[in-house]
C-alpha cells in the first residue's frame, strides 16, 4: 500500500510530512490527467463520433475549430485540466449529454451501495475475525474461515448470479434488479428512505461487501493471533485479568488500527468493483455507467470516470495516510491485504 | 375517401372494447431505451416506441394496421393532385397547456425535414405545408403522393411556442454548447406526461389530465415505469418475481416457461420487421475479407450460394425456438408488394452452394468480418453465431463481431461494415419505404441505410417514379418490376420474419402490434 | 493451516564425502522430503486435494486437443440440431454430450475443457507478464537507487492507485476503441493478456526492490562489483535467487486473480467471444438460459470456475504460510 513507502524521516514534521504528500498526491493526480487527455483526444475520432454521416467536409472543420482540435497539444491540454477542474468533462458520444450530469445523476446509487457494502463487510467481518482469531479449533471457526475462503476465490459476478438465482427467483425474498423506489432529497435521489430501495440494496451489498468481508475477517484474524501471542497480553493474563477484558479490552483495540487503515484503503477496491456488482444486478450507477461506456467506446465517460475515481483514490488514500501518521508515529507496516 | 369511415370504426370498436376502467399503474419492461426524447431525431423502433405515448402524430397506425385520425380528422387529395388537404381535431392541448393548431403542423414538418433529423427521408415528397386557417392545412408534395397519409404515422407535432421558448427549434445540435433542451425534455399532445427521465434507466410517465381522448379510449393505465432492462436474464427474473408487469422484448428461450407460471401469459404475433444480412455488393475491394484484388460479393454468384446455404429452419427451432417465419423476401406479407412465390425462403442445398461458390472462382472460400448488434432484434446475437457455422461449412470463414446496436448502426451508416446483420420494419405498408432507404444509390435522402454500396441508376429512377405515380395498378406493377430484378440480384440474404412474444401480467391484455408499438392509451386494466 | 512440523535432521554431508551426481541428487531430494516446505504439505490433506485438483484441472484443459470428445471451436462440425441438450443422465440427453449442449449446439464438456485452458494460457501468460516486468523494473530500480528507482516507484504509485479490475478495464476498453475495425479473434488474446498482466506488475516490483535494496549494500554483492562483474549479471545471478521465494507466492496468489479478472472481463462483455469462449464468456451466455430450465449451461463453467479459483487460492495460501518464517 502506499503507506509502506511513505515513513517520514525522524527529522520530519508533521507539516512537512503533510506537505509532502500532498505534493505526491497533486503529481499523482497530473499523471492520471495526462493518460485521460490522451485517451480524450487520441483514441478514435471525436468529430467522427459526434457528427451523423451526412455532415459535410465545411460541418466537420467547423466543429474541428470549435473544439480547438488544431491548438498546440499543450494548449489542448490545459484546456482539458481546466475544464476538468470546474468539472466540465465535455459531452458523451452515446447519449449525447453532457457527461458531469450522468455522473451526477449516478454517484448517489454508486455511494449508497458502497457504504451498504462497507456496512455489511465491517459488521460481519470483524466479529467473524475476532471469533476465529480466539477459538482457533472451533468447528464454527472452520466454518468461518470456509466462507471465508469461498469469498475471496470465487468472481464478484458468480456470487452476484447464484444470489439473484436463490434469492430473488427461487424464494422471492429480495428484488432482482435496480433501486426500487428513490426519493428526491434535493439533488440526492435515494432509495434508502423506502422499503422496496433498502429491499433492492440487499443482495447488491451482500455482493459487493463478500470479498472486503473475507478480507477483514483473515486480517482481524491474524492480528488477534499475533498479539495475543504477545508478552503485553501474557502479563494481563498472568494478572488475573479474564479473558473477556483481554480479548475485547486489549487484543481488539490493537488489532483495529490496521484495519481502520485497510478498510480506508480497501474503500477504493468497493468502487472499482461496484462496476461488476452494478452489471449483474443494474444497479444505475457509475460502475453500469463505466462498463457501457467501455462496450460503447464513449471515451468522454471513461476519461471523466478515471479522473474522478483516481481524485477519490488519492484523497482516501492522503487522509488515511495522515490519520495513520498521527495514531502511530512509528509506522508499523502490514502487509496483509492482498491487492485485487 | 373511404379513410374516414374506416376510422370511424375502428374508433368505435376500440370504445367498445374498453371494459371497466380503473386506472392502474405499469411497469414496462425493454431492452434497449428510446435514445433521446427529441422527436425528430431518431428513426429507430424503440424511441418510437416511447414517443408514441408523449406526443402523437396527425394519423396514427394502430395495432390492427388500420390508419386512425389522431391530430388530423380527415385527409383528402384536393382538385391540385399534388396537394393534400387535412382538417385538424380542436381542442386538443400540450402538457404545457398551449393549445394545438396549424401553425404547429407546420412548424413541426418543417423541423422533420431539417438536415440532422432522422424522419426527412420519409417525408422527403412534402415541398411546403400551408395554413389555411387554424384547423385546416394543406400539404404540397413535389408530385402527387398517393399514400402520405401512411408516410405521416411516425412524425410527431411539437409545439411551436414551446420549442422556440426553449431554443429546440433545430433538431439536435450537436455544435452547441448545452445539450439540445428535447433530448431530455418534452412537450407533447400524447396521453402521457414525462415525470421522469433517467436514459437507460427509468422514465417515468403520468396520464394527462387535459388529454382529447379522454372518454374515448381506455386509458386503463394511469403511470407508466418504462425500465430498461438489457440483460435477458434479468428481465425475465424481474416478470418472475412481480416487479415488472410487462415485457415487451420476452427472450424466446423463456417463453414457455413464463406460458407456463401462475399469473403470467404470453401474447404471440408477427411483426412487421424482417431480419436480413447486407453484403458490400459495390466496392471494388474489400478491406476485411482475405481476397486481392477483387470483392467476392460483387459475384451474384457467391451471394446466391449464401442465399441457398443458410438452414432457416435450423435458426427457427433452435435459436428463435419456433419465434419466427423463414423467408425469401425482405419485407413481409403485411407490406405492399409481398408475394408469397418470392416470400419463400429458398431451399437449403449446401452442395449447389458449394459448387456455386467455387464456379464463382472461390473454391476455398475467403474470411470476412460479420457485423452484429446484440441488442436490438429478438435473438440477434444468436442469429448471427448460428450463420457463421453455416458459412464455414461453405468455406466462408465469418469473423462474428458482435456490439450494442448503439454502435452498430453508425457503424452501418458510415460505410464501414461490409456484412451484417439488420432489421427493418416497413411502417408506411408499402415497398417504396423498403426501396428508398434500403435499394436507392445512396446520395441525398435516399438510401441512408443502403450500406451494400449497391448502385443502380435505372433502378434509381424507377423508385423515384414510384412517389408520384397515380395509378395503383400501374404502381404495383413496377414494384413488382422492381422486386424481380432485386430477388434475382440477391443483395441481402433475406433470414425470417420477426414474430413477437409480449409478457405481462395475467391480468394485463396488451396485443401484439405488427410495428412493435405499444399505444398505452388502448390498453384496458381488467380489476 | 499447520502447527506442528517435524526437525529436519538430515545434516549436509561433510565436505568431500558426496561427488557422485546421483548421489548429489538423491541428497537434494531426501533434503527436501524433509524439509518443511514437503512436510506441511503432506500434513495438510486440504492442501494435497487442491493440488490434485489443480493438476487434473492443467492437466484436462492442456490436454483438451486431444481428450476433449469435441472441438468446440471447429465451426464446421456445430450442428443446431444438437443444441440446448440437457446433461448425458437426465431426460433427453445423449451420451455424446456428457454435460449437455449450449444454445448454439456446442459439447459443454470439451467447451469447458478448451474454456479452462483458454482461461488458464491466459492467466499463465500475464502472470508471467506481470513477474517479467515487475522482477526487471524492481530490480533495476533497487540496484541503482537515486532518480530512477524514484521515477519507478512514483509509476507504481499512481498504478497502485488504481484496482487492478480497473486497469484492466480501462486497456481493454481502449485497445477495442482503436481496434474497432478489425476482429480480434487472436487479437484479443494478446490484448487480454497485456491488460491483465499490466495490472498486476506493481506488487513484484515493490517486494523485489525491498529485497534488492537490502541485497545491495551485502559483501558479496560488493565484492562481484569489485571484481567488474556487470551490474546485469549480479541482479539476475546473485540477486535474483534471493527474491524467487516471495515472488513465487505472490504468483500464485496473481494466477488465481488473473483467472477470475479474466472470467470477469469475459463476463461483462469485453473479452473472449463466444464463438472462442473462455469459462466466463460461458456463464454469461449461460446465465440467459437460467430460468428457462437450461441450468447446464451455467453451472457446470461456474462450477469449474469456482473450484480451479478455491483451489488456486488455497496452493497460493498454503505456499505463502509455508514459506513465512514468522508463523513458525
Amino acid at each position: 500500500m502506499a503507506a509502506a513507502d511513505a515513513a517520514p524521516n525522524r527529522q520530519d514534521t508533521m507539516l512537512a510530512f503533510a506537505i509532502r504528500r500532498l505534493f505526491e498526491a497533486l503529481m499523482v493526480m497530473l499523471a492520471v490527467a495526462l493518460i485521460a487527455f490522451a485517451l480524450f483526444r487520441y483514441v478514435g475520432d471525436p468529430v467522427n463520433q459526434m457528427v451523423g454521416q451526412d455532415a459535410t467536409l465545411e460541418d466537420r472543420a467547423e466543429l474541428r475549430r470549435h473544439l480547438g482540435l488544431d491548438d498546440p497539444v499543450i494548449v489542448q491540454f490545459g484546456r482539458f485540466i481546466t475544464h476538468a477542474v470546474r468539472f466540465d468533462f465535455g459531452i458523451s458520444y452515446q447519449l449525447k449529454q453532457p457527461v458531469t450530469g450522468m455522473i451526477a445523476e449516478r454517484f448517489p446509487a454508486t455511494f449508497e451501495l458502497a457504504l451498504a457494502a462497507a456496512l455489511f463487510a465491517v459488521a460481519l467481518g470483524i466479529p467473524m475475525g475476532v471469533y476465529t482469531g480466539i477459538y482457533r479449533d472451533n468447528w464454527l471457526s472452520k466454518v468461518f474461515l470456509t466462507v471465508s475462503l469461498i469469498g475471496i476465490s470465487l468472481p464478484t459476478f458468480l456470487i452476484g448470479i447464484l444470489l439473484i438465482y436463490l434469492f430473488a427467483v427461487k424464494l422471492g425474498w429480495f428484488s432482482s434488479f435496480g433501486r426500487g423506489e428513490v426519493i428526491t432529497v434535493g439533488f440526492w435521489r435515494t432509495g434508502l428512505l423506502t422499503a422496496s430501495g433498502l429491499k433492492a440494496l440487499v443482495l447488491p451489498a451482500i455482493t459487493l461487501g463478500l470479498f472486503q468481508m473475507t478480507l477483514i475477517t483473515r486480517l482481524v484474524r491474524a492480528e488477534m493471533l499475533e498479539v495475543l501471542r504477545t508478552d503485553y497480553i501474557k502479563f494481563a493474563r498472568a494478572r488475573g485479568l479474564s479473558d473477556r477484558a483481554i480479548n475485547f479490552g486489549h487484543a481488539l483495540r490493537n488489532t483495529l488500527v490496521p484495519v481502520i487503515t485497510i478498510i480506508g484503503l480497501q474503500l477504493g477496491l468497493i468502487i472499482a468493483f461496484a462496476i461488476i456488482t452494478e452489471s449483474v444486478f443494474q444497479w444505475p450507477g457509475m460502475g453500469l455507467m463505466f462498463i457501457q461506456a467501455v462496450q460503447n467506446a464513449d471515451i468522454p465517460v471513461m476519461a471523466a470516470y478515471l479522473l474522478l475515481v483516481a481524485f477519490l483514490f488519492v484523497l482516501i488514500n492522503l487522509i488515511v495516510d495522515l490519520i495513520y501518521v498521527r495514531i502511530d508515529p512509528r509506522i508499523r507496516i502490514y502487509g496483509k491485504g492482498s491487492q485485487r | 375517401m373511404a379513410w374516414k369511415a374506416k376510422a370511424v370504426a375502428t374508433l368505435a370498436a376500440t370504445v367498445l372494447l374498453a371494459g371497466a376502467v380503473q386506472a392502474r399503474p405499469i411497469t414496462w419492461a425493454r431492452t434497449g431505451d428510446a435514445l433521446t426524447l427529441d422527436p425528430h431525431s431518431q428513426n429507430e423502433g424503440p424511441t418510437h416506441n416511447l414517443m408514441q405515448q408523449i406526443y402523437e402524430p396527425l394519423i396514427l397506425r394502430e395495432y390492427t394496421g388500420k390508419l386512425l385520425p389522431t391530430l388530423a380528422l380527415s385527409w383528402t387529395v384536393t382538385s391540385d393532385p399534388t396537394v393534400w388537404e387535412m382538417k385538424l381535431r380542436q381542442g386538443v392541448r400540450f402538457h404545457n397547456g398551449n393549445p394545438f393548431n396549424a401553425d404547429d403542423v407546420a412548424f413541426s414538418i418543417e423541423r422533420a425535414l431539417q438536415p440532422t433529423s432522422d424522419m426527412k427521408g420519409i417525408i422527403s415528397s412534402i415541398d411546403k405545408v400551408i395554413k389555411v386557417d387554424d384547423y385546416t392545412v394543406h400539404f404540397k408534395t413535389k408530385g402527387p403522393n398517393p399514400i402520405l397519409p401512411d408516410q405521416l404515422t411516425n412524425i410527431y407535432m411539437m409545439d411551436k411556442e414551446w420549442s422556440e421558448a426553449n431554443n429546440t427549434v433545430t433538431v439536435e445540435d450537436y455544435k452547441a454548447k448545452k445539450d439540445n433542451f428535447a433530448v431530455r425534455n418534452a412537450n407533447g399532445t400524447g396521453p402521457y406526461s414525462v415525470v421522469s427521465r433517467e436514459q437507460d434507466v427509468k422514465t417515468v410517465l403520468k396520464l394527462f389530465d387535459g388529454y382529447w381522448g379522454k372518454g374515448q379510449m381506455p386509458l386503463g393505465i394511469e403511470t407508466i415505469n418504462y425500465v430498461t432492462i438489457k440483460k435477458d436474464e434479468t428481465r425475465v427474473a424481474a416478470l418472475l418475481s412481480g416487479e415488472v408487469d410487462f415485457v415487451q422484448d420476452m427472450p424466446v428461450q423463456d417463453i414457455e416457461r413464463v406460458q407456463k407460471t401462475q399469473g403470467l401469459k404470453v401474447n404471440l404475433g408477427q411483426e412487421n420487421r424482417s431480419i436480413f444480412l447486407g453484403m458490400d455488393v459495390g466496392s471494388a475491394d474489400l478491406k476485411s475479407d482475405d481476397v486481392q484484388g477483387k470483392n467476392p460479393f460483387a459475384d451474384k454468384r457467391v451471394r446466391q450460394a449464401i442465399n441457398i446455404a443458410i438452414d432457416r429452419e435450423g435458426i427457427r427451432r433452435a435459436v428463435m425456438r419456433n419465434q419466427s417465419k423463414p423467408s425469401g423476401m425482405i419485407i413481409g406479407p403485411f407490406v405492399n408488394g409481398y408475394t408469397e412465390a418470392l416470400g419463400k425462403a429458398p431451399a437449403v442445398s449446401p452442395d449447389k452452394a458449394k459448387a456455386m461458390l467455387t464456379e464463382a472462382g472461390y473454391p476455398n472460400g475467403f474470411s470476412i468480418t460479420l457485423h452484429c448488434p446484440n441488442d436490438r432484434y429478438v435473438s440477434d446475437e444468436g442469429i448471427c453465431q448460428a450463420v457463421v457455422p453455416m458459412l464455414a461449412r461453405l468455406g466462408i470463414k465469418a469473423n462474428l463481431v458482435s456490439q450494442s446496436k448503439a454502435k452498430h448502426f453508425p457503424t452501418l451508416q458510415n460505410g464501414e461494415s461490409e456484412f451484417y446483420l439488420l432489421g427493418w420494419g416497413v411502417p408506411t405498408y408499402d415497398s417504396e419505404y423498403a426501396f428508398s432507404f434500403l435499394h436507392h444509390t445512396r446520395t441525398g435522402r435516399f438510401g441512408s441505410w443502403n450500406s451494400t454500396r449497391y448502385s443502380n441508376p435505372d433502378l434509381d429512377k424507377r423508385i423515384e417514379g414510384l412517389s408520384s405515380e397515380v395509378d395503383i395498378p400501374k404502381r404495383n406493377a413496377a414494384i413488382a418490376d422492381i422486386w424481380k430484378v432485386l430477388q434475382d440480384e440477391t443483395i441481402y440474404i433475406p433470414l425470417h420474419d420477426q414474430l413477437l412474444a409480449y409478457a405481462m401480467k395475467a391480468d394485463l391484455d396488451v396485443p401484439v402490434s405488427p410495428d412493435n408499438v405499444v399505444h398505452m392509451k388502448f390498453v384496458a386494466a381488467k380489476k | 493451516m499447520n502447527d506442528a512440523r517435524l526437525p529436519s535432521d538430515v545434516h549436509d554431508p561433510a565436505p568431500g564425502k558426496e561427488t557422485s551426481a546421483t548421489g548429489i541428487w538423491r541428497h537434494r531430494l531426501a533434503l527436501f522430503r524433509d524439509s518443511d516446505l514437503w512436510q506441511s504439505f503432506i500434513a495438510s490433506r486440504l492442501v494435497m486435494a487442491a493440488a490434485i485438483l489443480t493438476a487434473l484441472l492443467i492437466g484436462a484443459a492442456f490436454l483438451a486437443p486431444v481428450i476433449a470428445p469435441h472441438d468446440p471451436y471447429d465451426l464446421k462440425s456445430l450442428e443446431l440440431i444438437d443444441a440446448d441438450k440437457p446433461p448425458a443422465w437426465e431426460e433427453g440427453g445423449e451420451a455424446r454430450f456428457l454435460l449437455g449442449t449450449d444454445d448454439q449446439g456446442r459439447d459443454i464438456l470439451s467447451t469447458i475443457m478448451y474454456g479452462t485452458r483458454a482461461s488458464l494460457t491466459i492467466g499463465l501468460c500475464s502472470v508471467l507478464l506481470a513477474v517479467a516486468i515487475g522482477l526487471s523494473l524492481g530490480l533495476w530500480a533497487g540496484y541503482a537507487g537515486g532518480r530512477i528507482d524514484a521515477a519507478i516507484m512514483r509509476v507504481a504509485d499512481v498504478q497502485l492507485t488504481f484496482p487492478a479490475i480497473l486497469t484492466a478495464l480501462l486497456i481493454d476498453g481502449v485497445a477495442l476503441a482503436i481496434f474497432k475495425r478489425y476482429t480480434l479473434e487472436g487479437g484479443k488474446f494478446w490484448i487480454l493478456v497485456m491488460a491483465i498482466g499490466l495490472s498486476y506488475w506493481v506488487q513484484y516490483a515493490r517486494t523485489v526492490r525491498g529485497v534488492t535494496l537490502v541485497e545491495r549494500d551485502k559483501e558479496y554483492v560488493q565484492a562481484a562489483r569489485l571484481i567488474g562483474i556487470r551490474p546485469v549479471k549480479i541482479m539476475f545471478q546473485h540477486i535474483l535467487p534471493n527474491v524467487m521465494g516471495p515472488v513465487l507466492v505472490l504468483a500464485t496468489i496473481n494466477l488465481a486473480l488473473a483467472i477470475i479478472t479474466e472470467a470477469t472481463l469475459s463476463f461483462l462483455g469485453v473479452g473472449l467471444s463466444p464463438t472462442e469462449p473462455s469459462l466466463g464468456t460461458m456463464i454469461q451466455v449461460g446465465n440467459k438460459y437460467l430460468f428457462s430450465g437450461s441450468w447446464w449451461m451455467v453451472a457446470f463453467p461456474g462450477l469449474t470456475l469456482a473450484l480451479l479459483a478455491v483451489a488456486v487460492n488455497l496452493l497460493g495460501d498454503w505456499l505463502r504460510d509455508a514459506l513465512n518464517p514468522k508463523l513458525r
